[in-house]
């Protein structure tokens, strides 16, 4: 990786751009009040978060993380946009309690993400040797999805299955015959 | 800045801590039942990167925390497309997702 002078400025640079994608992004899904933005904003998020999966050795999820994000849910999130009424309602609330509320989200959200934050920094994480590390390239991937985890992975597909035909009959019922 | 970032496991983390509180953030504030969805997503996401950073980084295997973050990806469009029909089926009996007016069994 370092035949190349400044190879590990343009990696940081690119990583920190996939960071600050990833950061945006989620901060357009919560804060805009416009659904259809929001929704944007969790495929800009999930697009941030799959070049993190990139950074992490694993092409595989970062392509199955565009896929099924920003390919299936997100899409299907703007159709139940569509169907259903776009926007939030103008806030009604007094300021008081607005003041209230916003004292409540500091705590809700400051405290665990500086508990959390003090947890990754301060522990001690160790590394397992290189020499015994596994691959975990696709094919070990596939492997494992068909011997070790066969199990799992049929269960999936039933979850899917069930969530499928569950999705259909819930949507269905109270429909009026034309 | 020649030291490189994407290396470090503490980074992710912190990533993946500013996700989940984005997230939580979402879903107390949110007034509607998509807007709370996608906060959902993100905390999600959040769970994903964590498995993945683990697993990048102190995982003996690191194709078992891939397979983990795969069912994870499963699971959430299966909950994406119960929870839209759910929607659906509430918009066709209240006319509105809005949560303030689904009170039906309050006192």
């Amino acid at each position: 990786m370092n035949d190349f002078p400044s190879s590990t400025l343009i990696l940081n640079a690119i990583f920190i751009l996939s960071l600050v994608t990833a950061s945006v992004g989620a901060l357009i899904a919560v804060l805009s009040t416009r659904l259809i933005r929001s929704v944007c904003g969790l495929a800009i998020c999930c697009l941030g978060l799959a070049g993190l999966y990139y950074f992490l050795h694993s092409p595989f999820l970062a392509l199955m993380e565009i896929l099924i994000y920003i390919g299936a849910v997100c899409v299907t999130i703007v159709f139940a946009v569509m169907l259903v009424e776009p926007d939030e309602p103008a806030n009604d609330e007094k300021r008081k309690s607005a003041l209230e509320w916003g004292g409540v989200m500091l705590v809700l959200t400051a405290g665990p993400f500086w508990a959390l934050s003090r947890l990754a920094l301060r522990s001690a994480w160790t590394e397992p040797d290189a020499a015994a590390k596994a691959s975990g390239s696709i094919s070990a991937i596939g492997i494992h999805l068909l011997t070790t985890y066969s199990m799992a992975f049929e269960l999936i597909s039933l979850a899917l299955l069930v969530a499928i035909v569950g999705a259909l009959a819930i949507a269905r019922s109270g429909r009026t015959k034309p | 800045m020649n030291y490189p970032l994407y290396d470090e496991l503490q980074v992710y983390l912190c990533m993946a801590a500013l996700l989940l509180v984005i997230g939580i953030y979402g879903l107390v504030r949110r007034r509607t039942l998509i807007g709370m969805l996608i906060s959902g997503e993100l905390v999600f996401s959040a769970a994903s990167l964590n498995l993945m950073a683990f697993n990048r980084f102190t995982v003996q295997d690191p194709a078992v925390g891939q397979i983990f973050v795969l069912f994870i990806m499963g699971l959430a469009a299966a909950e994406v497309a119960i929870g839209l029909s759910v929607m659906l089926a509430v918009y066709r009996n209240y006319r509105s997702i809005t949560t303030k007016e689904l009170t039906d069994l309050k006192g």
